[in-house]
């Protein structure tokens, strides 16, 4: 008897860290539940808009090294949105080398075909949306994971091999496939923040030692990155009574050493912060692979909302940048789509392929 | 002269400080003001955080201008009735069983009293939620008699079981889920803080009252069954939802 089969993506070997991912929880950060959700919620945005879904519909974030999938539905269009990678579609498992295709760009993939994702080069997260979504019952409102509480996403955790990840839909809906156009991934020159919370606890001199230096992440996750560089001292002590800790906080410990909290971060911590990156600058920071190098820009907080409602904007235009892969006029396929455009601002030197800002 | 201060936590949060240590005073405005505010429903909060001395508002500045919500924050506080804060009442069994209390016996050493005299003294207390933070569902819970009052450990454990309860300075706290920690672990709980497939999480809430019901190694094993076989129901003593 033949068994009706849900339609899935079959994890044969899940990449490092990948995880299903949308915008967050919000609401539960009073019981020490974080956030979570895309470390680069643009990219998130552009690889659902690609396939045609609402844009904070989960998709998988893919962390440094990706999965390889098989493609168990009649057929399942995707999208590949952020860090550059090579993507192959091979015919079955057998296969050892497959046909590469382009990011940011719409693609449909039928039952059996493999989707090999390799090592992430010149940032830290990539995108794979699935038009439809992934049937997955949303926990406390996201089907963002949280690993350490095993929360949302995938039973709780990143994928795992053996895995079969239940999608929406069986079939792809029958139109012509699309991708970005003068879609931004660029970095800021510096990241602009708003001082504080705990500015008084540090010195003139030690904070001006941090708006001029220049940090290097040497660690990295989802809850926060680690920078060196200047060290920063605190001007009585580095413990406070814990307080809240929002997204882009920068907190300094005891070392001077300061530590920037991203999607994943405690809810509370003890360590004073001395500035907080604005919301319009969280996704090009959740971009920035290990080694990176950053500096820090201190912004009102009037330039701070008004940087927001750009991005509000740029969120806004990203269905106006969705245009057909193949041009309709001439007929003629587009050659695979040039990257250059899209991360312009990695490419004009600020960040080589090795990750380090010119 | 205004009494707190509001500080900017980058462009979507605000926090409203009213001192800079652990109080019960001022966890009551904190906790008051919160209540204030989410009652209100003031369009652009997207949500507060109590914490021991400050209350973080997260909000959309492109809905809500800054200056607009200090505004509403500044009018909350000059309302702000303390009796009001209303948390709902728990009794938690623990068992404070030397199998499963590892510095039992050196937090008596350390304080000159018996072990027996450590149970009872920390059994006594009507303990009240400041906050959650650190790992989802964990709350912590003061005050701790002062006699009891211990600095962390210098040296963290690496890890210590889920359920662990444990002691550092004035606060008590059950560790949810499997963690490194540098507090005193006197004793375990067999009750979930943190249920990752439970409505709304976890179990406490900032401003609830908590007791500690001793148990016997066998109660707590039986227990522990329940709990993880998600048959044990565990409900407030009083306020919302309590058991008639």
């Amino acid at each position: 008897m033949k068994e009706a089969k849900t339609p899935a993506l079959r994890v044969l070997s899940p990449g490092l860290l990948t995880t299903l991912q949308d915008l967050g929880r919000e609401g539960y950060q009073h019981l020490g539940i974080p956030v979570s959700g895309a470390l680069d919620p643009m990219s998130l945005r552009a690889a659902n808009a690609l396939v045609g879904n609402p844009l904070g519909t989960g998709a998988l974030e893919v962390a440094v090294v990706g999965p390889t999938l098989a493609i168990d539905a009649d057929d399942v269009r995707m999208a590949f949105v952020g860090a550059k990678a090579a993507i192959e579609i091979l015919p079955d498992v057998t296969a050892s080398a497959g046909t590469l295709i382009g990011s940011n760009e719409s693609i449909r993939l039928r039952r059996g075909d493999i989707v090999r994702i390799g090592a992430l080069w010149n940032a830290t997260t990539l995108y794979v949306a699935v038009e439809g979504g992934f049937d997955v019952v949303p926990a406390l409102g996201s089907v963002s994971t949280y690993i350490r509480g095993g929360l949302g996403g995938f039973a709780g955790r990143a994928l795992a091999a053996g895995d079969r990840l239940p999608l929406v839909r069986n079939t792809a809906t029958e139109r012509d496939e699309y991708r970005l156009d003068r879609f931004d991934l660029g970095l800021p020159k510096r990241f602009r923040v708003v001082a504080g919370p705990q500015s008084d606890y540090f010195s003139e001199t030690a904070r001006a030692k941090f708006f001029g230096g220049e940090y290097t992440i040497v660690g990295s996750d989802r809850m926060g990155m680690r920078l060196d560089g200047p060290k920063i001292e605190h001007l009585r002590g580095y413990n406070i009574t814990s307080d809240a800790i929002a997204p882009g906080s920068i907190q300094v410990p005891g070392n001077g050493k300061p530590i920037v909290l991203l999607a994943d971060r405690q809810t509370t911590g003890g360590y004073p912060k001395i500035a907080t990156v604005i919301s319009a600058d969280l996704a090009a920071l959740g971009r920035l692979p290990i080694g990176a190098k950053l500096s820090f820009e201190p912004v009102s907080i009037e330039a701070a909302i008004e940087a927001r409602r750009q991005m509000l904007a740029e969120i806004a235009a990203i269905e106006d940048r969705i245009v057909p892969l193949v041009p309709e006029a001439t007929g003629v396929a587009p050659r695979l789509f040039d990257n250059n455009n899209l991360i312009s601002g990695i490419i004009d030197g600020k960040l080589d392929e090795q990750g380090r800002v010119a | 002269m205004p009494d707190y201060k509001v500080l900017p936590a980058g462009d979507t949060a605000l926090i409203v400080e009213f001192g800079e240590g652990i109080d019960r005073k001022i966890s009551q405005r904190v906790l008051a003001l919160a209540q204030c505010l989410n009652a209100a429903g003031i369009g652009g909060i997207i949500e507060t955080v109590p914490t021991f001395r400050s209350l973080m508002v997260y909000y959309d500045p492109l809905v809500l201008p800054p200056q607009s919500l200090a505004a509403r924050i500044n009018e909350s506080i000059q309302g702000l009735r303390l009796t009001e804060v209303a948390g709902r009442a728990w009794r938690l069994p623990v068992c404070y069983d030397a199998a499963l209390a590892p510095d039992l016996e050196d937090v008596a050493a350390r304080t000159g009293l018996s072990v027996a005299q450590v149970i009872e003294r920390h059994s006594a207390v009507d303990y009240h939620v400041y906050m959650l933070g650190f790992l989802p569902g964990q709350a912590y819970m003061g005050d701790v008699p002062r006699e009891l009052n211990l600095a962390r450990h210098e040296t963290p454990r690496p890890r210590i079981p889920a359920g662990s309860l444990a002691i550092a300075m004035a606060m008590t706290c059950i560790f949810p889920l499997v963690t490194p920690c540098g507090w005193h672990l006197i004793g375990r709980s067999p009750i979930p803080l943190w249920d990752a497939h439970g409505v709304g999480g976890a179990l406490l809430a900032p401003g609830d009252r908590v007791t500690f019901a001793p148990v016997s190694m066998r109660e707590y094993e039986n227990l522990l069954v329940k709990a993880t076989e998600g048959t044990l129901k565990i409900l407030p003593t009083e306020g919302l939802g309590a058991a008639a």
